[in-house]
């Protein structure tokens, strides 16, 4: 039986991840890419129901399978990739959503914290360990290709590999995610908090610092208030994170960047 | 002596049209190599083709041993991009491991102050930009340097000091440079042959016997006023 510490434990995790990923999601301009990506998990969600499997399990492969092919599309010409990405995933949110049904289909889109089993406690939390760490140890070659490929390439990194493994963990971190904001609002959480370190960091560490803190702390703020008031999480994660976003919008004399707009001026 | 270098047939097509055409040249240890041409005519292509960015034919062989210090034409960065200088050197110091140089020495050789690296990428002028990426490509310890239009952007004195410093490590370290440029004065001052890319067939051969108002004229497909001077 699960207990609220182990989904507090499972959240925290999930989020931290997600805080990792984001941030390079954001600077690789990947934000629009986040939510048709987690849309692709609920036909994955509608199949394993059926089969009578648990349906994180169905999300998760269809989740690595629509990595895969953003993976194979990104070589070909820019606009074409999200001409493709716009009609495959917004298609498999409509397949999804005849296959899924009732109840079901509300908790895939919106997120249920439902009973968490131990194995899916350690198998998650595992799971976002292995994201953090590749991104710690990638943190290097992924601010290379970022700022440029083709100097990445010189300076010894794979960059397409790069790129899958990226894609993969990203795709990874959506079905984390997916029991506690579903379908519909894991990606964004993935973005928000990214969007507000981006704003008030001046530094790679400091981005990964202050996005990581935002997103646990909006996870477990809404996650709270959602025991409380018994309402669903997900949305209230989401309303956390976008009210601490717009918080980030505010000028604060003593921010980092406006220290650095104060020198640049000069 | 073993070239650096060897490009054989090399072509390079994107769908229908025809960038490169059987461009062959070879280019030796402690080299200068100029490349120059009109806008379009695929010069940085061609870099990106040698360091295996873009598919191509033909062949291009680079000695055993060689490290390449890729320096691009301007990127295109977000302002508030949380990265700074400093961040994006030492990924390539975590990257070269053991290899690496030491950033600040190369900061101060480029004339880039420490506290402009500190600052993030995406706030730092044209200029100031094209220092940290010929700083990332010489803290890698390369042995061949590509530059793509090096000092565009740059300042006087700023592509008075590159400029110094690539001939210095030419002479001192017998380091390998491929430069592509629009300043043919520069070209002839520094570089050891001139490979040309436009109109007509490629040319390739040192600077006195190429700069002259005919093959410049044929290169650009039109009437260049530049002289050869004295070096």
């Amino acid at each position: 039986m699960s207990t609220t510490v182990d989904i507090l434990l499972l959240s925290v995790a999930m989020a931290a991840a997600s805080g990792f990923i984001g941030s390079f999601a954001v600077m690789k301009r990947m934000a629009l890419a986040a939510d048709p990506l987690s849309h692709v998990a609920l036909p994955g969600i509608g199949v394993a129901l059926a089969l009578h499997i648990n349906p994180m399990i169905g999300a998760a492969a269809m989740l690595v399978f629509g990595a895969l092919l953003v993976w194979a599309l990104e070589d070909r010409a820019r606009a074409a990739t999200e001409t493709v990405i716009g009609v495959v995933f917004s298609a498999a949110l409509a397949v999804g959503s005849i296959t899924t049904s009732g109840e079901d289909l509300i908790d895939a889109l919106f997120g249920a914290t439902g009973s968490l089993g131990r194995g899916e406690l350690a198998f998650g939390i595992a799971m976002a360990s292995a994201i953090i760490a590749f991104i710690v140890i990638s943190r290097n070659s992924l601010i290379v290709a970022f700022v440029s490929p083709d100097v990445a390439r010189t300076a010894g990194v794979n960059v397409r590999r790069l790129d899958f493994f990226y894609l993969e963990a990203f795709a990874l971190t959506i079905a984390l995610g997916l029991r506690f904001l579903g379908v519909l609002l894991m990606g964004a959480l993935i973005i928000v908090p990214a969007a507000s370190g981006r704003r008030l960091a001046g530094s790679l560490s400091a981005m990964l610092q202050i996005t990581v803190t935002i997103s646990v702390t909006s996870t477990l703020i809404g996650t709270w208030i959602g025991l409380y008031l018994r309402r669903q999480t997900g949305p209230l994660i989401v309303l956390v994170a976008t009210g601490i976003f717009l918080l980030s919008l505010l000028p604060l004399p003593f921010s980092a960047r406006r220290r650095s707009q104060v020198t640049a001026s000069r | 002596m073993n070239p650096v270098l060897k490009v054989e047939k090399l072509a390079v097509q994107f769908e229908a049209i025809h960038i490169l055409n059987d461009l062959s040249f070879s280019v030796n240890k402690g080299d200068l190599l100029a490349i120059i041409g009109p806008n379009g005519a695929g010069k940085t292509v061609l870099l990106r083709a040698l360091i295996g960015s873009i598919p191509f034919s033909g062949t291009v062989e680079w000695a055993p041993g060689t490290r390449i210090g890729y320096v691009p034409q301007k990127l295109d960065l977000d302002r508030d991009i949380p990265i700074t200088g400093l961040d994006f050197l030492r990924a390539r110091v975590a990257l070269a491991g053991k290899r690496a140089l030491d950033i600040s020495s190369i900061l101060m050789q480029l004339g880039l102050p420490l506290e402009v690296a500190r600052r993030p990428i995406g706030t730092l002028s044209g200029g100031q930009f094209q220092r940290i990426l010929i700083a990332f490509a010489l803290v890698g310890d390369p042995n061949v340097l590509l530059l793509d239009e090096p000092t565009a952007g740059v300042d006087e004195p700023g592509e008075e000091r590159i400029n110094e410093l690539v001939h210095r490590l030419q002479l001192s370290q017998g380091l390998t440079a491929l430069f592509i440029s629009h300043e043919l004065s520069i070209v002839n001052r520094y570089a050891t042959n001139v490979l040309c890319i436009g109109h007509g067939s490629p040319c390739f051969g040192p600077p006195r016997t190429l700069l002259t108002p005919e093959t410049l004229r044929d290169l650009y497909g039109t009437e260049v006023k530049y002289h050869v001077h004295d070096r």
